[in-house]
């Protein structure tokens, strides 16, 4: 196929990724009887963002800055990881999952290094909260990618997701099932969504991310909203290639599909939000460990 | 490969010395008597403490400079060197011999031993003078045992040298005598060590025994084709070398020497000392056929325990180099995985994933070396600006320590596995070996993929938790105390030591598919695979860490331009400065900022199970609290439950054998008789 082929998967996430939260808002005010924000408001956050000054607290050094610059930094780089709608990614090797968990990892460690930089307490509960549910995020995410490799034989992220069609499912239902669920948990906890955190709440003791990057404002709040939703994109791809098996071969049917799938995920977290209360903190560990129980049965499941 | 230099007979007075006599084993011995002689000069004349010191230093750094020299030589050439001379000493030989396993582990020893002579120099400014002076031959005796452990090929000099490297630590740790606490922590170290090296003696008995001979390669002979004999000295060498090591439960001497020991001793300890005892295990396996599966299984269990008990004690800690020294336990067992997937290959035939297991331990064996060398000098820099390493006491360092802290920064980030550093490189091959593994029919090592996987995952996450707290609450934020104010930037030779080990922590990270690459000889050499196999197989991997490299060079790109254009928006924007939202609050001060203990209390809380902290908590009450506190104690539990009842036992029982000490000196003459006559009697009787 042409050029667009290698490049669909990133610019598809770069264009459309803001639109998820979107999605999910209007998902929200829809079950909760309201018109709701436009779907492109994220968009419109950004870009309200980027033309901002910037207020930074006084004990902050360059590391405030630098944290979201390098979060945005490996999302993208992430991207070319990320194979999308059946398509392969920019670039893929062997072991390139790995690579991807440790970018993931990357950014988390800079965005939380910037929230302790403000020496404020409220982003020190932030942080705190977020290392702690990665600890055991980051186990589960490699728990469900390893089931999946042992699924399909594939070291890499593209040729595991080529075959994730239809006669995979046929082959493995229970195990791709199980993981498809792990990969949904994960899409909540690492992007801080309810039930594991609740970005709207009103009181910054009860927050996770949100109250990570309280204090940023201006372009760094820009480049921080975007990074989110491209986080929510990557983690989201992982789950709608798994979920929508339709591998026909053709781009523009195999996309449709895709991206179909990314907008049912967002209405799916849509309607957890509104459904569900977040979890007390000492609950969101097991809900975490659950889901790494989960992708653990699918590869027990294939051992027997 | 062949034996390089000549055979020669040299007469000494009245023996003979039958040598062979390599030039680059020639050259690790001018190494190791440099850096004996900077030691024992500056011992001598420490009544002229500032001359002596000088002394020391210069033994230490030129010595390991020569000591690099013949390590890189070797490594390159690929060539074995060999030194061997008769020796009138009853029972051992001078057998010396440099492949390329001896080499690779003396990177560590020498390039530290090298960073910290630069540095201890500066560190040590203002101390007790004759004193410090006296420190710099236990240092340099430190670097020159574990050279001389390293390349010696004789069980009795090995033991020796083992020796030598056991004792010089104590004198470091017992450097600053006056607190009780350091003399205790000597003594824990002191039982330890030598615990550990009971089971050695019993090892190298054993095997010298059977082989009539104390060469290594006697030891090979006798091993061979005896597994049952291969399984038990596998097990003692994996006790006493793990106490040197650090695995857990023999790791409590870890927490207790490295904050009490100088920092740049603390390094070299830390950074080459457990190195040592990895070194040992894997020569050990040298000397066997093709392991067995269950070694592996040991090797992995071991491995994985240590790694995640070490980095969750290390999460509880607020002491900022006892948590430093739980991320040794923690990357011992790093190393161990690695190695025991390894092993588990070589067991099961798959050459492959041998080669990857045994690549990425000893990759991480340099690495650690690195990232933790780099953190203790760091730790030492802001002890040495703040007067403390408390991290409840500190805070905002960055500011004033902008290149400690950032040196630090990269050590952290390196330390916890993050791309594109060289921590990132060894768990990448030791991860991808598991991801490996896990797609072999045979369930077994699909498991054990598995269990390498879920390990390193859950050690990278909470690791990364830990050193967010480190080095989030010791630099940045405000100072929590007024020396943390007050501190000031560590003078310039330390912060030379500290950005070589940043750069090697990037170049490393940046040069990925050249240092596996040239891990081949040192993997041929431990698995005895042809090097084609290894070669081919770690061409994938080294393909793929080259692709990695691409992706992180777009994340650079990525973030330079994001970086730049906001500098630009806020240029025309503006930029204030203003205190941080407190909640409506206005008068914020540094104490009001998160702690270490709050930062990490939700995962303490969590794996109380297995960290069992103790905690006394006061809390306000009433309507107008007068006093409240809370007092954490994350002393070592397998010391406290462990080893400390344990030994109280043990002493109770020893306590009966008082009836035979009276002190008179008489007496003792006469017990030194008695048992002389009774062997007599003894081997009169014995044919």
């Amino acid at each position: 196929m042409s050029g667009l082929h290698w490049f669909f998967s990133p610019l598809c996430a770069l264009l459309l990724a803001p639109l998820i939260p979107g999605v999910i808002n209007r998902t929200k005010s829809f079950v909760a009887g309201r018109r709701g924000p436009p779907l492109s408001q994220p968009h419109r956050d950004v870009i309200k963002a980027l033309r901002r000054g910037a207020v930074y607290g006084d004990a902050t050094t360059a590391l405030v800055r630098l944290g979201p610059v390098v979060n945005l930094g490996a999302l993208i780089a992430a991207l070319l990881l990320l194979p999308f709608a059946g398509v392969p990614a920019v670039t893929g090797f062997s072991g390139d999952l790995i690579v991807l968990v440790g970018l993931l990892a990357l950014g988390r460690f800079m965005t939380v290094l910037a929230a302790l930089d403000t020496g404020s307490s409220f982003e020190g509960m932030g942080a705190s909260r977020e290392v702690h549910f990665a600890a055991l995020a980051e186990p589960a995410l490699l728990l469900a990618l390893a089931t999946l490799t042992r699924v399909t034989g594939a070291t890499s992220l593209s040729p595991i997701y080529q075959v994730m069609g239809v006669p995979a499912w046929a082959h493995a239902l229970p195990t791709l099932a199980l993981v498809a669920m792990t990969f949904l948990v994960l899409e909540l906890v690492e992007n801080s969504r309810i039930p594991v955190d609740d970005p709207t709440t009103h009181l910054e003791l009860t927050m996770i991310h949100e109250v990570m990057v309280l204090d940023h404002t201006g372009p760094d709040l820009a480049i921080i909203q975007y990074g989110a939703a491209l986080k929510l994109w990557v983690l989201g791809a992982l789950f709608v290639g798994l979920a929508v098996p339709v591998r026909t071969g053709n781009l523009w049917l195999d996309g449709a599909a895709a991206l179909t799938g990314m907008a049912g995920l967002a209405i799916v977290v849509g309607i957890v939000e509104s459904a569900m209360a977040r979890y007390r903190l000492v609950h969101v560990p097991q809900f975490i460990v659950g889901a790494a129980t989960l992708a653990a049965v699918g590869f027990i499941v294939l051992l027997v | 490969m062949g034996h390089a230099g000549d055979d020669r007979e040299l007469c000494f007075g009245t023996f003979r010395l039958r040598q062979s006599f390599g030039p680059v084993v020639s050259l690790l011995l001018v190494a190791i008597a440099l850096l004996g002689l900077g030691g024992a000069l500056a011992s001598a004349l420490r009544f002229r403490p500032a001359f002596a010191q000088s002394l020391g230093q210069t033994g230490a750094v030129g010595g390991s400079a020569l000591g690099l020299a013949a390590a890189v030589n070797t490594l390159y050439s690929g060539r074995i060197d060999v030194l061997t001379a008769s020796w009138p000493m009853p029972g051992g030989g001078l057998h010396l011999e440099i492949d390329a396993l001896s080499a690779f582990f003396l990177l560590p020893v020498f390039g530290l031993s090298l960073l910290t002579g630069i540095y201890g120099r500066s560190y040590l400014q203002g101390r007790d003078t004759g004193h410090a002076a006296a420190s710099w031959f236990h240092l340099n005796m430190l670097s020159a045992a574990m050279a001389l452990v390293i390349v010696a090929r004789d069980g009795l000099l090995f033991l020796v040298a083992w020796e030598i490297m056991a004792l010089s630590p104590f004198f470091l740790v017992i450097f600053d005598d006056r607190p009780e606490a350091v003399r205790q922590a000597a003594w824990i170290y002191l039982a330890a060590t030598h615990l550990g090296t009971a089971f050695l003696l019993v090892m190298f008995v054993l095997l010298g025994n059977l082989a009539g001979s104390s060469d290594f390669a006697g030891y090979a002979a006798v091993l061979h084709g005896h597994p049952g004999l291969s399984s038990t000295m596998f097990l003692l060498a994996l006790v006493g070398f793990g106490a040197k090591a650090g695995i857990v439960p023999a790791h409590v001497w870890l927490p207790e020497a490295h904050p009490a020991a100088p920092s740049h001793a603390s390094a070299l300890m830390s950074g080459a000392m457990i190195k040592v005892g990895i070194y040992g295990i894997v020569r050990i396996l040298t000397l066997m056929d093709a392991p067995m599966a269950w070694w592996g299984w040991a090797l992995i269990a071991a491995g994985a325990s240590s790694g995640v008990l070490g980095v969750l004690y290390a999460l509880a800690q607020h002491d900022l180099k006892r948590l430093l020294a739980y991320h040794s336990v923690e990357n011992i067992g790093i190393i161990l995985i690695g190695i025991g997937i390894g092993v588990l290959g070589l067991a099961y035939g798959m050459t492959v994933l041998a080669v990857l297991g045994f690549a990425a331990g000893l990759l991480h064996v340099v690495n650690h070396s690195i990232f933790k060398g780099l953190l203790f000098l760091g730790a030492g820099a802001v002890q040495h600006a703040a007067h403390t390493v408390e991290i409840e006491e500190l805070g905002g360092l960055l500011k004033r320590m902008p290149w400690t802290g950032t040196t630090f920064l990269i050590g952290a980030a390196a330390i916890v596995g993050l791309p594109p550093l060289n921590g990132f490189v060894s768990e990448f091959l030791l991860v991808y070996s598991g991801y490996l593994g896990l797609i072999e029919p045979n369930t077994a090592i699909a498991s054990a993929g598995l269990v390498s996987i879920v390990s390193m995952g859950l050690i990278s996450g909470l690791a990364a938790a830990c050193f967010a707290k480190a080095f989030g609450v010791v630099f940045l934020g405000s100072p929590r105390s007024h020396e943390a104010g007050e501190a000031r930037e560590a003078a310039a030779p330390m912060l030379v030591s500290m950005a070589v080990l940043a750069l090697c922590c990037v170049a490393i990270g940046a040069a990925a598919p050249w240092a596996v690459q040239s891990l081949a000889s040192v993997v041929g050499t431990v698995s005895h695979l042809p090097p084609p196999q290894v070669h081919a197989a770690l061409a994938p991997v080294t393909a793929s860490l080259t692709a990695a490299i691409v992706v992180f060079a777009v994340l650079a790109g990525v973030a330079l331009v994001a970086w730049i254009l906001r500098a630009r928006r806020l240029a025309i924007a503006g930029v204030r400065r203003a205190p941080v939202w407190g909640c409506g609050f206005q008068r914020p001060t540094a104490r009001m900022q998160y702690t270490a203990s709050s930062f990490a209390q939700p995962l303490v809380t969590q794996f109380r199970l297995l960290i069992r902290n103790r905690e006394v908590l006061a809390a306000p009450d009433g309507y107008f609290p007068t006093s409240s506190s809370y007092v954490s104690d994350s002393g070592d539990p397998f010391l406290r439950l462990l080893f400390a009842p344990t030994f109280r036992w043990f002493g109770r029982m020893t306590r009966r054998i008082y009836v035979v000490q009276h002190g008179h000196i008489h007496v003792y003459v006469l017990y030194v008789a008695a048992t002389l006559i009774a062997l007599i009697f003894w081997g009169s009787l014995s044919p």
